[in-house]
């Protein structure tokens, strides 16, 4: 098929360089495409969405009618990294996931870091995500963060930078997996002989990783995957993980506390279990200890979780370290416990709370995108070269009247990667979302979620909000095979 | 497993099984309607009569015309036991229970209901509904076939056969029971007007023919109404799926034959046990809806233990709350 006149714009295009020629790790690629015969693109985009539908890969929208589903948008166009580029990544978020554990358990047990100084106790403590009840707990293996998915970008000089770590319930990797297998069944000769790295043992490493966190003692433990239900926006991904893992898929209402443990109500009787990993916020776990107008967890889990008799993951409270202001020290953090230089940097944030930041950020509101600290799913924030001065007003309000709320930083421009836009090759912005498992060891998914805005010009690509998805290519080219996986005593010796 | 799984997957089943008997019931309607004089030509009253849904019915539709009725049978979301509400409450279960399912049965069932809901838009569907009814009833086969061929033959596949023989054995109990309506207004009329094409019929919309014809040969209603009933070989007959959940019954709690461990278990039994030993001709001297009536109104007391033995959960001093939030999981047989 004919691939002129793709015009890329001002960002940073993934596939193509300015000069309009594919980009090293792209070239195999766009060679192949080329090959194609005119309109075949088009059918297999028809293919994959057809199976899509059929198989079901589907998520839910808020607000909509209960249950109804939408069927997941994917682009066959793939976002394509080379295994140089990756390598630098994947320690970036190595160094990261290794510090920001270490960060929580100091902060719900000794509080070094806030007795040093390095990071003022007042953000720590107005954090609403922080969470009392975990004070003085450890859990096993000291993982807390035993699942993350990290928002990378990349500016328009070819930067890639972190923009949130979600250390809470982060959702999106079936939808990798799920990808993958589409883009093999319905684009098999362009996928053969690209030496893409496999992503398929994801559900193993899961878990094995949540496995190794099972409480002390546990010689042949049971792990569940806990879920909020079918109108759950990720409920999909919730089937999916049970299923490839084959563990069970729980709701609140088949655990039950007795004598000191957890079980599931099974046909024959109750079931012990000794891993959950659950998908449902620190909020929700358990009436008894956080909202008790909760209908979805389980009465009392908290207390066995503390005893060290179950083992949660991602264990309760950690999301104190994902809260935007806290991001804002993730520098610091990294430099604090493991004496290391950021690999992967965040971008640039001001902090409202500091009153010489925010008074830059209240002047400046025109060029800033303002966010919340502490919403997900792209919610609250302004967007400041595109905003009203109705809106600016009534950001300045809100950032007045509760600082700590908000933190600003500058625009970025999302990269671009060519999306089949009926029938023509577009540039779209996209993100990149790739999960980290840490247990006896840490594991990087050699690729991960790139999401994609769909609308021209939109940087928005929340699902939730109209974007759809790509298949993640990481090429293993020559020797330089990425290694997703290391042991993490190993990793701690070689940056001792 | 989970009980609240154990329930989903029993039900899932059920539904499958229900929407492709609804579609059996069309079409055994049709066969003995099609042709006939205008009196026997619209007899469309005693599928609603049979089926026990006449209430929900009544407050919808003013006459029994052939298109209400279908439209009732096959598309009205307000029927519980419409095909297309099947096939939806299928599907919901088993979206709540996907990680179970292997992903094959997954996929079909997801087309099933696809086609059901493309189906119920189109105006043809109610004017020729023969083929539609075709395609529920292979689509069913298909499903039930892929869940054989690809589950791992353990508690849950068990579970799922019990829901399927359960619906099944009711099911073929009432397609028997249109022809008591239609054509056998009484106890004593049995062996009197002997109608070889409408007995065929019958026996066509339980896929039903071939197998009784290599049976018996000649077309006689008490032979019909044994094969239908008693034969042990047949997989529709009603004593063949009685006798196939309780096997699968018996595989789930591990209680060895002649024994029972649970209520649900004791009721299968007795029913099982009359089944074994009675005879067409004990039977029809009973009478053969009142038969029917009998064994339908024990068949739901098994249907009423399964759902206490197994899915609501007695260890636990907490109410289980059964998954109110899904899908109405206690449907009513009829």
């Amino acid at each position: 098929m004919r691939l002129a006149p793709y015009q890329s714009g001002e960002s940073f295009d993934e596939m193509f360089a300015p000069d309009g020629q594919p980009r090293p790790s792209g070239e195999k690629f766009v060679e192949r495409l080329q090959t194609l015969s005119e309109g075949s693109l088009q059918q297999r985009q028809k293919t994959a969405d057809l199976s899509l539908q059929n198989m079901g890969i589907t998520f839910n929208v808020y607000g909509h009618e209960a249950g109804t589903e939408k069927v997941w948008p994917f682009d066959l166009l793939p976002r394509i990294i080379d295994a140089h580029e990756w390598k630098m990544v994947e320690s970036g978020l190595r160094q990261r996931i290794h510090a920001l554990n270490l960060f929580v358990d100091d902060l719900y047990n000794d509080c070094k870091i806030i007795k040093d100084g390095k990071i003022p106790e007042e953000l720590v403590q107005s954090s609403k995500t922080l969470r009392p009840q975990c004070k003085g707990y450890r859990p096993p293996q000291g993982v807390w963060c035993h699942i993350t998915g990290v928002d990378l970008i990349r500016d328009r000089d070819g930067q890639i930078y972190v923009l949130e770590d979600n250390l809470r319930c982060p959702s999106g990797v079936s939808y990798v997996l799920e990808n993958r297998e589409l883009m093999k069944r319905t684009f098999s000769h362009v996928f053969q002989g690209m030496s893409v790295a496999p992503i398929e043992d994801y559900p193993e490493q899961l878990l094995k990783t949540l496995l190794d966190c099972a409480p002390e003692g546990v010689t042949d433990p049971t792990a569940v995957v806990l879920t909020p239900g079918i109108y759950n926006s990720a409920y999909f991904e919730h089937t999916f993980l049970a299923q490839q893992m084959g563990v069970e898929l729980v709701q609140g209402t088949d655990l039950v506390v007795e004598n000191g443990y957890v079980h599931m109500k099974t046909t024959r009787g109750l079931s012990r279990v000794d891993v959950i990993y659950r998908r449902i916020d620190d909020d929700f776990i358990d009436p008894k200890c956080f909202r008790p107008d909760s209908a979805l967890g389980v009465d009392h889990l908290m207390d066995v979780c503390r005893a060290g008799r179950v083992t949660l993951a991602n264990a309760p409270g950690t999301g104190v370290a994902d809260d935007k202001a806290v991001y804002a020290y993730v520098p610091d953090i990294i430099k604090y416990y493991l004496g290391e230089e950021i690999i992967l940097p965040n971008v640039p944030t001001h902090l409202c709370s500091d009153e010489k930041q925010r008074n830059h950020v209240l002047g400046n509101l025109d060029k800033l995108v303002v966010k919340p600290t502490n919403e997900s799913g792209g919610y609250g924030i302004l967007m400041g070269p595109q905003s009203s001065q109705a809106e600016r007003d009534k950001c300045a309000d809100a950032i007045r009247a509760n600082p700590r709320e908000w933190i600003a930083q500058p625009m970025l421009n999302l990269s671009t990667v060519p999306t089949l836009v009926e029938d023509e090759l577009k540039p779209r912005h996209v993100d990149l979302r790739p999960f980290v498992l840490c247990g006896k060891d840490i594991y990087v998914m050699p690729g991960g979620l790139t999401r994609v805005a769909l609308k021209e010009g939109s940087m928005v690509v929340n699902s939730s909000q109209g974007g759809g998805s790509k298949d993640t290519w990481i090429l293993r080219n020559g020797n330089s095979i990425p290694e997703p996986h290391i042991s993490r005593a190993a990793w701690e010796d070689k940056n001792a | 497993m989970l009980s609240r799984v154990a329930n989903s997957v029993y039900w899932l089943s059920r539904y499958v099984e229900r929407a492709e008997n609804v579609a059996r019931f069309i079409d055994v309607n049709y066969n003995l309607t099609l042709g006939e004089t205008d009196t026997l030509g619209n007899q469309w009253a005693p599928l609603i009569f049979t089926t026990g849904d006449q209430a929900i019915y009544e407050e919808q539709y003013k006459d029994f015309s052939r298109e209400n009725v279908l439209k009732f049978l096959l598309f009205d979301k307000e029927n519980p036991n419409s095909i297309l509400s099947c096939a939806s409450f299928a599907r919901e279960n088993a979206r709540t229970i996907r990680e179970i399912i292997p992903s094959v049965v997954w996929e079909q069932l997801n087309q099933f209901f696809f086609m059901v809901r493309s189906a119920a838009s189109l105006e043809a569907t109610l004017d020729q509904p023969q083929e539609f009814c075709e395609r529920v009833r292979l689509a069913s086969h298909m499903l039930v076939g892929a869940t054989d061929a690809t589950m791992s033959h353990g508690e849950a596949w068990h579970f799922s056969r019990v829901g399927r023989m359960i619906e099944r054995a009711d099911k073929t109990s009432r397609i028997v029971d249109v022809q008591y309506y239609i054509l056998l207004p009484d106890a004593h009329d049995v062996g009197s007007a002997l109608d070889v094409v409408r007995w065929s019929a019958l026996l066509q919309s339980a896929s039903a023919l071939a197998m009784y014809r290599r049976q018996y040969g000649k077309i006689l209603p008490d032979h019909v109404a044994d094969f239908l009933i008693l034969d042990s070989r047949f997989p529709r007959s009603m004593h063949f799926c009685l006798a196939k959940a309780q096997q699968s019954l018996r595989s789930i709690t591990g209680s060895t034959a002649g024994t029972f461990l649970n209520l649900t278990e004791q009721r299968i039994g007795l029913l099982c046990a009359n089944m074994d030993y009675t005879s067409i001709e004990n039977i029809i001297q009973q009478g053969l809806h009142q038969y029917i009536d009998g064994f339908q109104k024990q068949l739901n007391l098994v249907g009423e233990a399964i759902q206490d033995d197994f899915f609501t959960s007695k260890q636990s001093s907490q109410t289980q709350v059964q998954t109110s939030e899904t899908v109405s999981q206690t449907q009513s047989n009829y």
